[in-house]
């Protein structure tokens, strides 16, 4: 290449850097607004978690206005793909550059583990409203979450299970670290209560083929069959299990909730019908205040909400009332009254617990049904509940 | 033990569907076109929309699927791909990834990235037991559709004038056109063809193998594999390939699961090294 | 070597003026842009992971999908050696040097034969390869949560000690001066009789091994090199991020950085450099202006780029000629 050439490209390359690098720098650092960094996954494999909760996050502020104590109050949205080390520049950018007050959203575990030591360090307070694993709130003190814990729901579907005539299960779970979580988590609660786990099956998290593992069931015969799979592959597990007439032999399907998500449950037809499982949030759940939720939520979206969205609307709820407390301050007094918050969300009662700062609620156990009421539409219908359910990953 | 036999062949199936246009592309026009998933792709969503938004039976869908998709093919073969096929690899292959990242975020835009889910027939569910095997019932379907094909294709092939003038081409395109052969019209009516069977194969798919925007890049690895290892100078190579390559992916997941994935990369990996050119390519092929 | 040769040889080693200017504007621009030392930092790993598969694909003509492989394990390296034995980054740094040419050293030999098609699937398996590895060996790695507990110590240099700043000045300032070094090294590499034969064989392999070029050794050590420089950008992104996930692993890190590579040139060493520079901003604007589907125009720019031809999008008066 030429000296023209690369001149050329030098120049072009420098020129973007100079255009799109005086562009932040225009922007002052602002007194006034307190400002709300929210990173989520708006693309890539998590980017329905971004959507479901950038729709709630909307939902809130069209409802409660966008001044709290008196000042503005701005949300800057990012998106981070759900890669932890963008998750970490980006959250470094808006507490150094936008001097935000709270970091919010966290689709997956590795991003707000990632984020955790800038938290620490710039003593912001982040909500997390999405990621379930345990260990999340412990790698910060400025961890506070509003989602929900996998342990949390997979110790109660296993309770369930096992004070229901369930004797012998096998878990099948995604090969990787939220799946090795539940099959722990089950494992060690349907244990407790006197049941045999016979075989602990996992499939991998791409391009998976539930054949094999369907296979094995098949062979051992159990009474039930616990699955927990990231949302999106239960649709094709459940036709795969009816196919191979697993549901007819006697084996029961019990799972979380992420696989009978409420963002597909919809699309996924006949198979879905009569699955059993537990979870903290339900668009079906018969309270008036999530009646309210949910309408407005269909009215300004064309999808319904799910737990992720009803997580992201908590969050916001908790950092509007933690501001009013502190007339707006951050920091640690900020955090403070994020702690210990009572209130009655969507899904229920919820308590943001003072010592573990994790979230303490409900959770159902449902089955999916055909609800003629709700336009004929496939639900997950609440008949029983384990209420106040702490996160057993912390209980140790 | 025989079921798993059974599944992994039909599975080893869809793959040399979806995958034998590639590998045609591949040997006959030395283009590694990494964007053959998106043709997938759009036969798995025609058939989706089609079943689930205007109630076309299953069956219709499946020529629609092929029909679309090798439309498709044919629209961007003399445009854009035909440019392509003297330059470097290294063009080609981030071009079609340029095409693959294009198509995913469109399908994504369009419809939105959740999993797609249809319905197949009744008659078509479920399935019944012969001796000590599960025939799944669409599983069956998907073999026997797919063992057709292979069988057209291999006739086309061998049998009509068609097939010998591909074959022609293949060897040597220079000689080829150097006879009067219109090497050009060859190209474009193999690209649509393989195009439309990957449509076919996606739609096929669907039920199996999920469908989401992500498809193309998901499982480009694996029609890789079927062409690497299969060779691109026959259709018995991929054929075997994708066989081989099915077999092994459900045999390793039931007996060795911990090892799971990694039997199919190694065993990639070991067969290339052994023989550069595709386990089943003839010897002294050019490529 | 005769006296035209080795004049040639001091001709085109010699520093030219751009060279030197963009090699001062590393500097500067973190001098005088204190604000955004975190993307200067991204843009500076960036590069270096460009780099080295320049050397691997521009220079040895060897098209790589899973560059991501050394990418990643030497951000592995480098968090395991923080956590496990020294927070020294140097150390670090020394540690995942070491690994990843081991890797690179074994995994060349899969690349001596077969055609593009062949490296093409070899690389990307053994990245796969690894990507499992990564992900089932969850005790080592942190799985799918990805490894946290990784805390840096100060990076000790003659000038004194410093700490990883909140700011990311000092792994900005750490980063670039990595990026320096391995530019100059490589630039020492080519510009050497070892890297014209390497440029021979990328050119024309069945003539360069008619004049008696050793073709399997060059591309072994060609691609042991590569693979190790790639291990140093991984080793920084995890060292001035604390943190490293399966993510470093992924296809689409490979995918990437062949991309930047593109856009900024193979074959002149600063391709990386100006491909990054121009990637990263690229993706900032499209990202902020379309944050769901900026991939679509990154897609839209890669087949125009192709189709007009690499060397000719920066000759704009040459496109309305065939």
């Amino acid at each position: 290449m030429n000296l023209c050439e690369r001149l050329s490209r030098a120049a072009l390359g420098l020129a973007v850097a100079a255009a799109a690098l005086a562009a932040p720098l225009a922007q002052a650092a602002d007194a006034g607004p307190i400002k709300i960094g929210l990173i989520l996954p708006m693309t890539g494999q998590s980017a329905s978690t971004g959507r479901q909760i950038e729709a709630a996050v909307k939902l809130w502020v069209a409802q409660n206005g966008n001044k709290v104590a008196g000042r503005q109050v701005e949300v800057i949205l990012k998106d981070d793909g759900a890669v932890p080390d963008t998750t970490r520049r980006l959250a470094q950018e808006l507490i150094v550059n936008d001097k935000v007050a709270v970091l919010a959203g966290f689709g997956i575990t590795p991003t707000a583990l990632a984020t955790a030591p800038l938290g620490t360090q710039s003593k912001t307070p982040m909500v997390v409203m999405a990621a379930a694993t345990s260990s999340i709130t412990q790698a910060s003190p400025y961890f506070i979450r509003t989602s929900f814990t996998l342990p949390q729901v997979t110790v109660s579907i296993a309770d369930w299970a096992a004070k229901n005539g369930i004797k012998k299960a096998i878990s099948l779970v995604a090969d990787y670290g939220p799946g090795f979580d539940a099959e722990k988590f089950f494992d060690s609660q349907f244990r407790l209560d006197g049941g045999q786990v016979l075989d602990k099956l996992r499939t991998p998290l791409r391009s998976p083929d539930f054949a094999p593992v369907l296979q094995k069931v098949a062979d051992a015969k159990p009474d039930a069959l616990f699955v927990f799979l990231p949302s999106g592959q239960g649709a094709t597990f459940m036709k795969q299990f009816a196919e191979r007439g697993l549901d007819k032999s006697g084996v029961r399907l019990i799972a979380t909730g992420d696989v009978t998500d409420d963002d597909q449950l919809a699309d996924m037809g006949e198979v879905a019908i009569g699955v059993v499982n537990s979870h903290h949030y339900s668009a079906a759940h018969p309270s008036e205040a999530n009646k309210k939720f949910v309408k407005a939520f269909e009215a300004a979206n064309k999808f319904r909400p799910n737990f992720m969205a009803v997580g992201g609307y908590d969050g916001m709820r908790v950092i509007y009332k933690a501001l009013e407390a502190t007339k707006g301050e951050g920091g640690e007094k900020l955090l403070e009254a994020m702690k210990g918050q009572i209130f009655e969300s969507p899904r229920g009662p919820v308590l943001i617990d003072a010592q573990t700062r994790d979230i303490v609620q409900d959770v159902y156990i449902r089955k999916v049904e055909r609800v003629p009421a709700m336009g004929n539409q496939l639900y997950n219908v609440e008949f029983d509940v384990i209420k106040q359910v702490k996160d057993p990953g912390k209980a140790k | 033990m025989l079921t798993l036999l059974f599944d992994g062949v039909a599975y080893g199936m869809l793959l040399f569907v979806l995958a034998v246009g590639l590998a045609v592309t591949l040997g006959l026009m030395n283009f590694i076109n990494l964007a053959h998933g998106a043709f997938a792709m759009a036969g798995g969503y025609i058939t989706v929309l089609l079943m689930n938004r205007a109630g076309v039976p299953f069956l219709a869908c499946l020529p629609l699927a092929f029909i679309g998709a090798g439309l498709l093919g044919a629209a961007l073969e003399p445009t854009l791909y035909r440019r392509m096929y003297a330059r470097p690899h290294l063009d080609q292959v981030l071009f079609s990834i340029g095409l693959v990242f294009m198509a995913v975020t469109a399908v994504d835009y369009v419809v939105g990235s959740m999993q797609q889910n249809i319905q197949v027939p009744a008659w078509l569910q479920g399935r019944f037991d012969i001796a000590w095997v599960g025939i799944g019932r669409y599983r069956l379907f998907i073999i026997v559709v797919c063992a057709v094909l292979a069988l057209a294709m291999q006739w086309v092939l061998v049998r009509t004038r068609f097939g010998s003038r591909l074959r022609a081409a293949v060897d040597d395109p220079r000689v080829a056109s150097g006879l009067g052969l219109n090497v050009n019209r060859i190209f474009l009516a193999t690209f649509v063809v393989g195009s439309g069977l990957a449509g076919l194969g996606g739609a096929l798919g669907a039920e199996v193998l999920g469908l989401d925007p992500s498809f193309p890049l998901k499982f480009m690895i694996y029609f890789l594999i079927v062409c690497a290892v299969g060779g691109t100078t026959t259709i018995t190579g991929p054929l075997l390939a994708a066989l081989l390559l099915g077999i092994a992916d459900v045999m390793g997941k039931y007996y060795v699961p911990k090892l799971g994935a990694f039997i199919v990369y190694t065993l990639m990996i070991l067969i290339l090294l052994v023989r550069p050119q595709g386990l089943f390519a003839r010897a002294g092929a050019a490529r | 070597m005769s006296a035209q040769a080795s004049a040639a040889l001091a001709r085109d080693a010699r520093w030219r003026g751009w060279e030197l200017a963009t090699l001062a504007a590393l500097p500067v621009a973190w001098l005088l842009l204190p604000g955004q030392a975190l993307i200067l930092n991204e843009i500076a790993i960036l590069a270096l992971f460009a780099l080295s598969l320049d050397l691997v694909l521009g220079y040895a003509g060897v098209v790589s999908l899973g560059h991501a492989a050394f990418f990643g394990l030497g951000a592995y390296t480098a968090a395991l050696c923080a956590k496990l034995l020294t927070p020294d980054p140097w150390l670090g740094l020394a540690a995942a040097v070491g690994a990843t040419a081991l890797l690179g050293f074994l995994t060349s030999f899969l690349i001596l034969r077969g055609s593009d098609l062949t490296r093409l699937m070899v690389t990307l398996g053994v990245a796969l390869i690894l990507y499992e590895l990564a992900n089932k060996l969850d005790w080592l790695t942190g799985g799918a949560d990805g490894l946290q507990g990784v805390a840096m110590g100060p990076v000790l240099t003659p000038f004194g000690a410093f700490e990883f700043d909140i700011g990311g000045r000092v792994a900005c300032a750490y980063s670039m001066a990595l990026l320096v070094a391995c530019l100059l090294l490589v630039r020492r590499l080519v510009h050497s009789p070892f890297g014209f034969s390497l440029q021979a064989l990328r050119d024309n392999p069945v003539r360069a091994a008619s004049i008696g070029l050793s073709v399997h050794a060059r591309l072994i050590v060609a691609y042991t090199i590569g693979g190790a420089i790639g291990g140093v950008a991984g080793a920084l992104l995890a060292q001035t991020n604390g943190f490293a996930s399966l993510d470093v692993l992924d296809f689409h890190r490979s995918a990437e950085v062949l991309l930047v590579l593109v856009i900024g040139g193979t074959g002149y060493l600063y391709g990386g450099l100006f491909g990054a520079v121009a990637f990263k901003l690229l993706h900032d604007l499209l990202s902020a202006w379309t944050p769901q589907y900026w991939n679509f125009w990154i897609g839209v720019f890669l087949v125009v780029l192709v189709i007009v031809g690499r060397e000719r999008l920066l000759r704009p008066w040459s496109w309305g000629r065939r």
